[in-house]
């Protein structure tokens, strides 16, 4: 039954990301009375990009090509330290949400520097704000895994967002509210979404992920996309357990998992569908408040 | 023991050698690279099997009073000892390399010779078994580096440099004259069994003496805010010289803490967690001054001051777990921080070697007139984006190991107890993690201005790579950290008894407490990056199919529809980190920017300049260095080089001196 649990969840995480992007701009569609495209359209466009032949700058290096790959494969190795629906991950260890983080790192610091391997003023631009933001973005995040390893009594992730959750939230229940909203705070900042960084935007000056990947094309975007949307669900994925991790049996919490990843695919598309974007300046205070936020969810939890 | 004595005499004996062959500069080189090299190479042989053998000891008599030529290699000294020839191999050889462009310029017999003292010093400093020999070798070791650092004394940016790391170097051993003559006068004995004894007693005024160390030995090791040398020296140094200082010179003043912890009755938890406050405040604060920097290598003795402080905060995390009874904390933090010990000095070494061989391509030092040069230097440059990712300790490399030991430690201090300790550990957990993120923005910008987009510069432009002598030391630190990074339960292993003896606890019983920490490390993390590594290749491979049969073009960067390509258009160092500075750093840690706004409605020319002081030397030590002077500056009064005057204070002198014993002779 274990071993059922992890292959589908394999399955789903190798699957379902692209979906939640669908999922977000369907309900940015119906928010703005348009039809919109197709649910599936994400698989249709990395189909295309993986069809394509790529165009490479003259300044590029190995590095250029690198970031996409590296990237990739630190999102994807990160989500088999995921647990999932309440069941362990495929890997799982004391302390592993430590490396989960850095992986994170890795694929950011992956992409900047492909960013800055261009030598355009735009890219540096996106590469600067990008590792800015995600250093006050890191510490909020280790902030809100520790609450969740006090109040569950677990190092492991598999532990956090395991077994141990649901009896945490009626012991600690106000300190996982503010974590959880922290988290929301950092999964839209992280994943480049509004209020931090507008995936839509045609203007380079404003943009932090997409002006990274100017430069890209073909197989190269395919992975890129690919990733960010992992990413995405990495985040939905413990959102969704630690907000709605209540079900008993198997198929219950299952059921609520995915439900609860397309539920954050929904709240992402709310918010970017009724509210601005913040000027870059504000940002960091954003962030600052998502860590301030966890600081006190640990504060409740010890005291 | 004996092979490591012979290290010791091949080091002296072919550094006079060098010295004596000063007058055919060639030879002179070819025999200290050498004889360095040989020297390293027995002193590793020598120095490895001692990490997990029983102490060893050997003793010569010694002429001088109270001394006592006493050596001994215990695991502690083991652990600093491997890492000094290990780095002092790999900068032996690649000093072959980069001191050929000076064979015109100057005879190199003293700076080979100095070399070569400066390895046989450092051995002989982590070995000692007696305090005036310590601190003989403590001085030999300073001089000699300082000695090093000043080849180039011609420029007046050198000679400076050299003074500030003098006079702060001397001003850091005077606290440890205080604090071996303290142990000395309680132990009655010089001899560190004596001191060793001291420890169950309450006989030493133990907080006072931690003071002393963490000063006297801190001003060696880069601790904020007595770090203010660092930066100045590394720069100044050759890049294999300031590879050395960084690597394991600085780590000299860990060990020494070490060593004198080992003296001192358990540590209360007060010391251990002002070690790692020290620590962890002075990493974010190093990392933060090192964004505002523009030369390559002060960039990197930033990074040496932050990972000193990461060094700190695992043995104050120790010294804690130890105090509250944790040991598993205890022996996270401590392991952790000797693993990052050697990690530093291969991860170190690899970037200023590294560094050096790119300066030396580009001939110059500012990362805003680099550009381009993983292009044209494609082997050193590209093992400096791998020191990079190392330094960063982003993973698979060895630097995320040593600090996954220390977030493990914290961790593990914060799950089990009350709430006020665990708070602290916490918060300590996240400022850890921004350290990590912060020094991920240092190393983007570092490699990202330095060695990708275009050259901003013709000397960049025109870069060339170095010789094989340049690069084979490279590749085989990249080696040495790959190994770590690979086998990070045999390096801990190897570690354990040295952290024994700081933490006083028999060997097996640390290993069993590291023991779900090891298998972790040999189990799942290794599968988790081993699994980073495969997804990796695979899509390696993927791409390359894909695009195998398919139109792949070569275009200019996409500007937006601009189109004339300029190196000028780039995003610069300073812009990089401009947003992070504003954002994150408090004024004082930011440099000083001059804008001059563009005016008019036409305006023509539009300046920026921005500089980067450090605050500890511009606000603190200069100020107060500058009121001593003025004060001592008062009694130029009584110097009047006049004899009758000089007379008259010597005849005054010997009077009150006369005084003194006369009173003391008659006194109780």
């Amino acid at each position: 039954m274990l071993l059922l649990r992890t292959v589908l969840h394999l399955a789903a995480l190798l699957a379902l990301p692209p979906l939640l992007l669908g999922v977000v701009n369907r309900t940015k569609s119906i928010f703005a009375g348009r039809v919109g495209p197709p649910l599936l359209q994400p698989y249709l466009d990395l189909a295309k990009l993986l069809r394509k032949g790529a165009v490479y700058s003259r300044t590029t290096t190995w590095v250029f090509r690198a970031g996409p790959i590296v990237g990739l494969a630190a999102v994807a190795s990160a989500g088999l330290l995921l647990s999932m629906g309440g069941a362990p991950a495929a890997l799982s260890f004391a302390g592993d949400f430590v490396l989960f983080a850095y992986l994170l790192g890795l694929a950011r610091f992956a992409t900047a520097l492909a960013a800055l391997d261009t030598g355009s003023a735009f890219e540096g631009m996106g590469a600067a704000r990008e590792v800015t933001f995600a250093s006050l973005a890191e510490p909020a995040l280790f902030l809100c895994l520790l609450v969740l390893a006090r109040a569950t009594g677990t190092l492991s992730l598999s532990g956090m967002l395991g077994p141990a959750l649901p009896g945490a939230w009626g012991s600690a229940g106000p300190a996982l509210l503010l974590a959880a909203i922290a988290v929301f705070v950092i999964a839209l900042a992280e994943n480049s979404r509004i209020p931090v960084d507008d995936p839509n935007t045609h203007l380079e000056l404003t943009m932090i992920h997409e002006v990274m990947v100017l430069d890209h094309g073909g197989p190269d975007l395919a992975f890129i996309l690919y990733g960010a949307s992992l990413k995405l669900f990495l985040f939905g994925a413990i959102l969704s357990r630690l907000v709605l991790g209540r079900g008993d049996g198997a198929l219950a919490s299952e059921a609520l998992f995915f439900l609860g990843v397309l539920c954050f695919a929904v709240g992402v598309g709310v918010v970017e569908s009724v509210m601005a974007r913040l000027r870059i300046v504000r940002v960091p205070q954003l962030l600052v408040g998502a860590s301030v936020l966890s600081v006190f969810a640990l504060v409740l939890l010890l005291r | 023991m004996s092979l490591f004595l012979a290290a010791l005499v091949v080091l002296v004996a072919g550094g006079a050698a060098a010295l004596a062959a000063s007058a055919r500069p060639t030879a002179a080189l070819a025999i200290g690279s050498a004889s360095a090299a040989a020297g390293s190479a027995m002193g590793l042989l020598a120095a490895f099997p001692a990490l997990r053998a029983p102490p060893s000891a050997w003793e010569l008599a010694w002429a001088v009073p109270n001394g006592a030529i006493a050596l001994g290699l215990d695991p502690l000294s083991a652990v600093f000892a491997v890492a000094v020839f290990a780095l002092g191999l790999a900068a032996a050889v690649f000093g072959a390399g980069y001191m050929r462009a000076h064979l015109a310029r100057r005879s190199l017999g003293a700076f080979l010779f100095f070399f070569n003292v400066l390895l046989a010093s450092m051995a002989v400093l982590v070995a000692a078994r007696q305090a005036l020999l310590f601190i003989v070798a403590w001085e030999t070791m300073t001089v000699s580096s300082f000695l090093l650092v000043g080849l180039e004394h011609e420029a007046g940016a050198v000679r400076m440099a050299t003074r500030t790391y003098l006079v702060a170097s001397h001003l850091g051993a005077a606290f440890l004259f205080g604090l071996f003559l303290t142990l000395g006068h309680a132990a009655g004995s010089l001899r560190f069994e004596a001191f060793e004894a001291l420890r169950a007693g309450s006989a030493v005024p133990a907080t006072l003496l931690f003071v002393f160390a963490l000063v006297g030995f801190g001003t060696k090791a880069g601790l904020v805010p007595l770090h203010v040398w660092l930066p100045e020296a590394h720069p100044a140094a050759p890049s294999h010289v300031s590879a050395l200082m960084s690597g394991v010179l600085v780590k000299m003043g860990v060990y020494g803490i070490l060593r004198v912890l080992t003296f001192l009755p358990p540590a209360p938890v007060s010391h251990g967690l002002a070690l790692a406050a020290v620590g962890l405040l002075g990493a974010v604060a190093a990392l933060l001054l090192a964004l505002g920097q523009r030369d390559l290598k002060r960039i990197l003795a930033y990074s040496t001051v932050e990972n000193v402080g990461i060094i700190a905060l695992g043995l104050g995390v120790g010294l804690v777990g130890a105090a509250g009874r944790a040991p598993a904390v205890a022996a996270l933090g401590v392991a952790g921080a000797l693993l990052h010990v050697w990690n530093h000095a291969l991860m170190k070494g690899l970037a200023f070697m590294g560094a050096g061989a790119v300066v030396h391509g580009a001939g110059t030092r500012d990362v805003e007139r680099m550009g381009g040069l993983l292009r044209r230097l494609p082997v050193s440059a590209g093992l400096l984006v791998f020191a990079a990712v190392a330094l960063a300790a982003l993973p698979p490399l060895n630097g995320f190991v040593s600090e996954w030991l220390l977030y493990l430690g914290l961790l593990d201090g914060g799950q089990g107890s009350a709430a006020g300790t665990a708070l602290l550990a916490y918060l300590s957990l996240a400022v850890l993690a921004l350290v990590g993120a912060l020094a991920a923005i240092v190393f983007t910008r570092l490699v990202g201005a330095a060695l990708l987009g275009s050259p901003r510069s013709p000397e960049a432009a025109s870069a060339h790579e170095g010789g094989p002598l340049l690069l084979a030391p490279l590749a085989a630190l990249a080696a040495a950290n790959a190994a770590v990074a690979l086998f990070p339960g045999q390096a801990v292993a190897l570690l354990t008894p040295a952290a024994a003896i700081v933490l006083r606890v028999p060997a097996a019983e640390l290993a069993a407490r590291l023991a779900p920490a090891l298998s972790a490390l040999a189990g799942p993390l290794r599968a988790g990056l081993a699994l980073l590594l495969l997804c990796g290749v695979a899509l390696a491979l993927a791409s390359r199919r894909m695009l195998a049969r398919r139109d792949v073009r070569a275009a200019q960067t996409w500007g937006c529809g601009f189109s004339a390509e300029s190196a000028r258009v780039q995003y610069t160092a300073a812009s990089l980190s401009e947003l992070a500075l504003a954002a994150i750093a408090p004024r004082a840690l930011r440099p000083v920017e001059t804008p001059a706004r563009p005016e008019g409605l036409f305006p023509r020319r539009v300046r920026y300049a921005q500089e980067a002081d450090d605050p500890a030397r511009a606000r603190v030590f200069e100020p107060a260095f500058r009121a001593v002077g003025e004060w001592f500056g008062r009694l130029r009064h009584f110097q009047q080089s006049r004899l009758n005057l000089q007379l008259l204070y010597t005849v005054l002198t010997v009077l009150a001196l006369s005084a003194l014993l006369l009173f003391h002779q008659r006194g109780p």
